[in-house]
């Protein structure tokens, strides 16, 4: 009975799953093809067959009934990936610990937020929605696909990709923790410990774990299992690199530090992410594999970004370490393609190198390239279609496609795109952003401590 | 034996001291008569010139055209293949009075209290700020810098990026900040109830309508007793302004703002007026053109105000509203120092809209008119300042890059911090290893 059960609850996920996943069949005719792996074809088509890329030729064939897109004169190339994004969530920062790993983004999905739609106009199709940084283990994230329209949560995830944690070093959890609740960490000293004793403890319970389940076979057994603790078993994942580490970072020694914490435990799959300073120790992330997630030329926000240069993007690349650009901002992540240009200027990057650092390099960080990330036969139909070269200041994105389905055409765009009204909101009310804000959206839900009594008291 | 020592030693010392001295600090500017020849100038006010030359001397413009008659021993530079633009003025910025806008030591654009008009931007600004040769390496040469804060912020003051005093960077505007009472959302953090958030703007504008009535009284007073009135510093820094010979700059965004805005401007009859912000412009861009008052507008890259409206609001705006006649400006906005970006406000906003030229002008002739000193920026001609720049393309375009700056007549160093570090670290030596075999 109970596998019957479970039988027919698996069935029904499975089901739901493939309800919720619009795939589309679409042909895209004669534009600039820019495929990011295999260079540019000239006047070539683009055929999408089920939701994924079916053939890469000239002169396809329109099978029967599938939609047309004439791109004469238009670019075409893969989605844009942000890897690093807080869209499309309802809560960013559990901000009341240190050492968070069993909350997940997942749970907070909100597909009506109108930064997705947004997004699409800006030619993005795949974001890592990530848990905030007050925490020196964070939650974990999800990795998504604007499918914008749909009223299911689970309908955004990009099922299948592999799992990520947030982590954070520098001043974000140490003004949240020592200064605003007066725990560790105050201090970068602090970082590193809280991260160690979190790793040791989670290889202590692993270790407890093997033993039992090992013993628990021999016959006459009469110990308990030892005390089942979500977080450590999330830690444990870590260590075993079944998730991805995406590390907020700024500063060289942070960095560098938490380079030596990954060799230590073995730790082999993380992605360092702002790295302002990451041209510093560019060689050192090289040797060890580890990936970069930066800003274009963000900087003097806090003093953790003052000695950052806008060349990073370049160094990084040169040195040989996999490196994306992405945004952590509802505005930028909408011209990702502009902030990628800037490596053209600060540091000559080419085209070919400037369009992987929102491509192919963001999908290798986030564990998704062999499904996105460019454009070849098999891979899934996520295609951004520009009036102007994309690098191009004048670049507009004029269609952005998911899967195969069109969820972003500028010419047929209405003015209103909300999924729904909220009756409460007041329409006069504008959101306008503060120029003076030093707040980054990594910790967005996080400001309650920063306005604790304890906060204030210690900042005199 | 002894003296071949000396002469060895004085020669290792004249070697080090030399080698010292080229290591020893930043390159200096150079105010050099200089010819810049086979360019294409974008003049902005007289169209665009084909294999011409610009003739820098004293400071000035000398000469612009095809037929310039260099005088002898000009040190002449060959810009066969670039262009030749006038300096990128950025209307909205602070630089000068931000480092780093977390670390509040280093900021100086917020003083406190409500009616400050009297605090000047101008006697803040760290000629020293790292921003500065950050921003004008990329072809911004002048900026507007603008205290924040309160209602009547103080007053902002347009500066060139070269200088070693607050005086030599001034250059030639100052205008008074008033926040109009706002009921929009100040950014994710704004957590302010719909009513307090009423109630915070009515209060202010009783508050500014008070403070006005004692700015007119104030200004009778002065007049009648020919300058006697006592000591009144919010006053007194008001009444340039209430006389119509100073320029009031009025921060508004939505557009019930700016409608309030535009219907106070009037009450009060105030002559010289530039409106900030205007996010919300489009909304009532008629209105706007009726009044005739011009626009500051920006940053560009910035998302719709409203849930509701299109996703490319923000970026059309500036479009919008120079389609609508008004006379628009185009600032950059930034929390995080990028002024730089300027160029690329403008170009979004051609993207999205606007005429090219007419985005050109936003961030050159424009913004110079607006603040009465066109006679010395903002375009190529002869006699005006030598505050331009050199670059390989169009200015807009992200890959384009500036290969000289010359402001009032001095060539800048090419370097910020940000060049030294990738100077540095592209190839860091040593890399992993720091023991060489």
């Amino acid at each position: 009975m109970k596998k019957l059960l479970t039988l027919f609850f698996s069935s029904l996920a499975l089901f739901s799953v493939m309800a919720q996943v619009d795939k589309g069949n679409l042909l895209i005719k004669n534009g600039t093809v820019i495929t990011i792996t295999k260079g540019n074809l000239e006047q070539t088509d683009v055929l999408i067959k089920d939701g994924k890329i079916a053939q890469i030729a000239k002169n396809i064939q329109a099978p029967a009934g599938v939609r047309v897109i004439d791109a004469t004169g238009h670019y075409v190339m893969p989605g844009i990936i942000d890897a690093h994004s807080h869209i499309a969530l309802d809560g960013i920062n559990e901000g009341t610990n240190p050492i968070t790993p069993e909350v997940s983004e997942e749970d907070v999905i909100n597909p009506f937020q109108i930064g997705i739609y947004r997004a699409l106009g800006g030619g993005i199709t795949t974001v890592h929605a990530m848990h905030g940084s007050a925490n020196a283990i964070g939650g974990q994230c999800e990795t998504i696909k604007l499918r914008y329209g749909n009223f299911d949560p689970d309908a955004l995830k990009m099922e299948g990709a592999p799992r990520t944690i947030k982590f954070a070093l520098g001043e974000n959890p140490t003004r949240s923790h020592g200064e605003g609740s007066g725990i560790v960490p105050r201090t970068r000293m602090g970082v590193e410990f809280v991260i160690r004793q979190a790793f040791s403890e989670a290889k202590e319970y692993s270790e407890a774990w093997s033993k039992y389940n090992k013993n628990k076979l021999v016959k006459g057994f009469r110990g308990a299992p030892p005390a089942y603790s979500y977080r450590h078993e999330v830690l444990s994942d870590i260590l075993n690199d079944k998730i991805i580490i995406h590390c907020h970072s700024y500063r060289a020694d942070e960095i560098y530090m938490m380079l030596k914490v990954c060799k230590d435990f073995g730790i082999k799959r993380i992605v360092f992410q702002h790295v302002n300073e990451g041209f510093k120790v560019a060689p050192e992330l090289a040797a060890q594999g580890a990936m970069a997630s930066v800003f274009s030329d963000w900087w003097a926000y806090k003093f953790e970004v003052y000695y950052s240069t806008a060349y990073n993007a370049a160094i990084l690349t040169r040195n040989g370490v996999v490196t994306s650009i992405n945004s952590d901002d509802a505005e930028m992540m909408r011209h990702l393609y502009h902030e990628a240009g800037k490596t053209q200027k600060y540091g000559a990057l080419t085209d070919e190198e400037a369009l992987a650092l929102i491509t192919i390099n963001p999908a290798k960080q986030l564990g998704i390239e062999s499904r996105v990330g460019s454009l070849e036969v098999g891979k899934e139909g996520d295609i951004v279609i520009f009036k102007n070269h994309p690098l191009s200041i004048y670049g507009v994105p004029m269609y952005t496609i998911v899967d195969g389905i069109v969820w972003f055409d500028r010419e047929k765009d209405p003015d209103d795109m909300r999924l729904v009204v909220d009756p409460k909101q007041n329409i006069d009310n504008a959101m306008l952003r503060d120029k003076n804000s030093d707040l980054d959206h990594c910790m967005e839900g996080a400001e309650f401590i920063l306005d604790s009594e304890l906060f204030n008291a210690n900042k005199k | 034996m002894k003296g071949l020592q000396t002469i060895i030693g004085l020669a290792a010392a004249i070697i080090c001291g030399v080698v010292m001295h080229a290591q020893a600090q930043s390159p200096k500017g150079k105010y050099a008569n200089v010819a810049l020849t086979n360019a294409t100038i974008e003049t902005v006010t007289k169209g665009t010139i084909q294999n011409g030359t610009v003739l820098i001397l004293d400071g000035k413009i000398a000469g612009v055209g095809t037929n310039v008659s260099i005088p002898a021993g000009t040190e002449i530079i060959d810009c066969k293949g670039k262009f030749i633009y006038p300096g990128m003025i950025d209307a909205g910025t602070n630089l000068g009075l931000n480092e780093i806008s977390a670390v509040a030591r280093t900021t100086d654009f917020n003083e406190i209290g409500e009616v400050i008009p009297q605090m000047k931007a101008l006697t803040a600004v760290n000629p020293n700020a790292s921003a500065i040769p950050v921003t004008r390496v990329s072809g911004v040469t002048t900026a507007l810098t603008i205290p924040t804060g309160g209602m009547l912020s103080g007053t902002a003051a347009l500066i060139n990026l070269h200088g070693y005093t607050p005086d030599q960077m001034y250059a030639g505007f100052e205008g008074i900040v008033l926040n109009f009472p706002n009921t929009g959302r100040r950014g994710f953090f704004d957590r302010r109830t719909d009513d307090d958030i009423k109630k915070a703007s009515e209060k202010a504008l009783a508050s500014l309508n008070d403070v006005w009535e004692k700015a007119i009284q104030y200004h009778k007073l002065d007049s009648a007793t020919k300058g006697k009135t006592g000591y009144y510093p919010e006053l007194q820094a008001l009444v340039p302004v209430i006389r119509g010979e100073q320029t009031l700059l009025v921060e508004t965004n939505t557009s019930k703002d700016i409608t309030a805005a535009l219907k106070w401007v009037k009450e009060k009859k105030v002559k010289k007026v530039i409106l900030t912000g205007v996010a919300e412009g489009w909304r009532v861009a008629d209105e706007i053109a009726k009044s005739g008052i011009p626009v500051i507008t920006g940053g560009v890259l910035e998302l719709p105000t409203r849930d509701y409206d299109r996703y490319d609001r923000a970026y059309a705006n500036a479009g919008l509203l120079k389609k609508a006649g008004v006379k628009v400006a185009i600032k950059s906005e930034s929390s995080n120092n990028n002024y730089r970006n300027l160029p690329y406000h403008a170009g979004f906003a051609v993207a999205y809209g606007m005429n090219k030229e007419d985005a050109l002008k936003a961030i050159t002739i424009i913004p110079a008119e607006l603040f009465g000193v066109a006679d010395k920026l903002g375009s190529i001609e002869v006699g005006k300042s030598a505050t331009l720049f050199i670059c390989t393309g169009d200015p807009f375009e992200t890959k384009t890059n500036v290969s000289h700056v010359f402001i009032d007549g001095w060539q800048m160093p090419m370097v910020s911090r940000q060049t030294e570090l990738y100077d540095e670290f592209l190839k860091r030596d040593p890399g992993v290893n720091k023991t060489k075999k």
